[in-house]
């Protein structure tokens, strides 16, 4: 069953239509990668699941609902649902881990102190990383902060959570570690994920569902297996791309 | 490049910052009537733009407040008037240079914090991630210090003032030999309720207009480090001339 619905969206900056009507159904508790080249908006997209951008044209359809209709105030209830985990974490660099953790149930949860302090570290836990919960983010590696950054969108318990790059520029060894997580989590939470990525082979280890957006449009969508033996020209480069590399390197 | 060219894009520059914060205040203030009400922000900007800019507020004013005297004191002997020099410097720090200076130094410490604190804020996506989370980061960010700065800009121009007439008194007195009796006598004689209140009203709208200057700069700030450096100096920049013409227009609509 879908649980975001995108029809026809289309976005520009200035003169330049980056979104030319892209058609995308986001299945329930599944992973769907969305895949692409650098500059094709990905990011973009992503920014608009979550109302950060408003659409030129189209709908985006969650819990019955339009989103790109809703006002500011209206947003909040939805934001609360969809979690967003940005490329560098955006993490509050004015406050440690755990109080990082703590801001989202302070601001919308009536737990204890005492409540507030067993979820933070419930949640640190459950990404490894209770260790570091009264470090500081400039204290912390590019890994460690995708992981507390993740921490922190769970806290709300959201029903989806969208990913922007989660393991770009991270080592192949903390990829897998960063995407064995988000499966984990997914399992245990029942998430919907939504992973903006352009690494090839992770997103055949992992995702449910495949779409590949090019030129403004989603051009392939499916699963792995669909994707594999996709006819379209720039699924096809960008499959031999990596098993380019792949054959280059046996 | 036709000078025209940057004459109109500079125009269209200034409208437009002039309506973004125009709006920014106006959204930023109506935000404070609904909740949730941010009393620990508020205490906490108050003590970052208040409590923290005393010493460099107190000092400058001390010294403004002995420069006055000399140089009106030199002024006066000419014509023998010496002896109002305790109320032409409680005069002058009352109504301009206890609110002025006061504002221009919070600008270059509290301001010039804020907007590199949200310029920071914005380039590395939290401004984003408040939103994300479901908090209004104007509301969050912006709405407290507003109120902050409009509490404490009053009580720190108080406080110059009594410095500054405190630096006057010092060099009038003691240095250059002007009665005590006289000095105060001359004060109460000019100094009426309407100039000390007319300075604190004056920074009342200070620290609204400082906040939402630099508030807006470093809130929509763009262009990496390099950006919000240019954002800051924007901010200082116009949060200056602005206190200045402000002060200009207020003194009219005053006296």
């Amino acid at each position: 069953m879908e649980i975001i619905k995108i029809k026809d969206l289309k976005k520009s900056f200035n003169s330049f239509q980056v979104l030319k009507g892209v058609n995308l159904s986001i299945p329930s508790q599944e992973i769907t990668f969305i895949m692409g080249g650098s500059g094709t908006g990905k990011s973009v997209l992503l920014k608009h699941l979550v109302g950060l951008l408003k659409p030129d044209e189209g709908e985006i359809w969650f819990e019955n609902q339009d989103i790109t209709k809703l006002s500011e105030r209206e947003l909040e209830k939805v934001r609360k649902k969809i979690g967003l985990l940005f490329q560098e974490g955006a993490l509050f660099d004015s406050l440690t881990v755990a109080e990082n953790v703590a801001f989202p149930l302070k601001e919308h949860t009536k737990l204890s102190k005492r409540e507030i302090e067993a979820k933070v570290e419930e949640l640190l836990s459950a990404v490894e990383l209770l260790p570091a919960k009264d470090k500081y983010p400039s204290e912390l590696s590019g890994g460690m902060r995708k992981r507390a950054a993740l921490a922190r969108t769970l806290a709300l318990n959201p029903q989806v959570i969208l990913f922007d790059e989660p393991t770009t520029g991270l080592d192949p060894v903390l990829q897998i570690t960063i995407m064995d997580l988000i499966n984990k989590i997914k399992e245990t939470y029942g998430l919907t994920c939504v992973v903006i990525s352009h690494d090839l082979i992770l997103a055949f280890k992992y995702a449910d569902r495949m779409a590949f957006l090019y030129d403004g449009v989603i051009v392939e969508e499916g699963p792995p297996e669909k994707i594999r033996a996709s006819a379209h020209p720039y699924v096809q480069r960008f499959l031999e791309s990596v098993f380019l590399e792949n054959k280059e390197e046996g | 490049m036709n000078p025209l060219f940057y004459l109109g894009r500079g125009f269209i520059k200034f409208l437009r910052d002039s309506g973004g914060i125009f709006l920014f205040f106006w959204q930023a203030f109506f935000y404070s009537f609904s909740p949730p009400y941010r009393v620990r922000l508020f205490i906490k900007h108050m003590e970052f733009i208040g409590v923290k800019s005393w010493l460099v507020v107190a000092l400058t004013a001390l010294f403004s407040g002995m420069v006055t005297a000399y140089q009106v004191h030199h002024a006066l002997v000419k014509f023998g008037g010496q002896s109002v020099l305790g109320g032409v410097v409680a005069l002058t720090l009352t109504r301009e240079l206890g609110p002025v200076l006061t504002a221009i130094m919070v600008v270059a410490r509290a301001g010039s914090a804020i907007t590199a604190e949200l310029g920071s804020m914005r380039i590395t996506e939290q401004i984003d991630a408040l939103k994300i989370m479901a908090v209004n980061p104007v509301q969050y960010l912006i709405t407290p210090r507003i109120w902050a700065a409009m509490i404490v800009l009053p009580l720190l121009t108080a406080m110059a003032d009594l410095i500054g007439i405190a630096g006057g008194y010092i060099i009038g007195v003691m240095v250059l030999g002007i009665d005590h009796g006289i000095f105060i006598a001359r004060m109460e004689d000019m100094v009426e309720l309407m100039d000390l209140m007319s300075g604190i009203y004056k920074s009342i709208f200070f620290g609204a207009f400082i906040v939402a200057v630099c508030g807006y700069k470093g809130y929509f700030a763009s262009g990496g480090a390099e950006g919000v450096g240019r954002a800051t100096t924007e901010a200082v920049v116009i949060s200056s001339v602005g206190i200045l013409v402000a002060d200009y227009i207020l003194t009219t609509i005053f006296f």
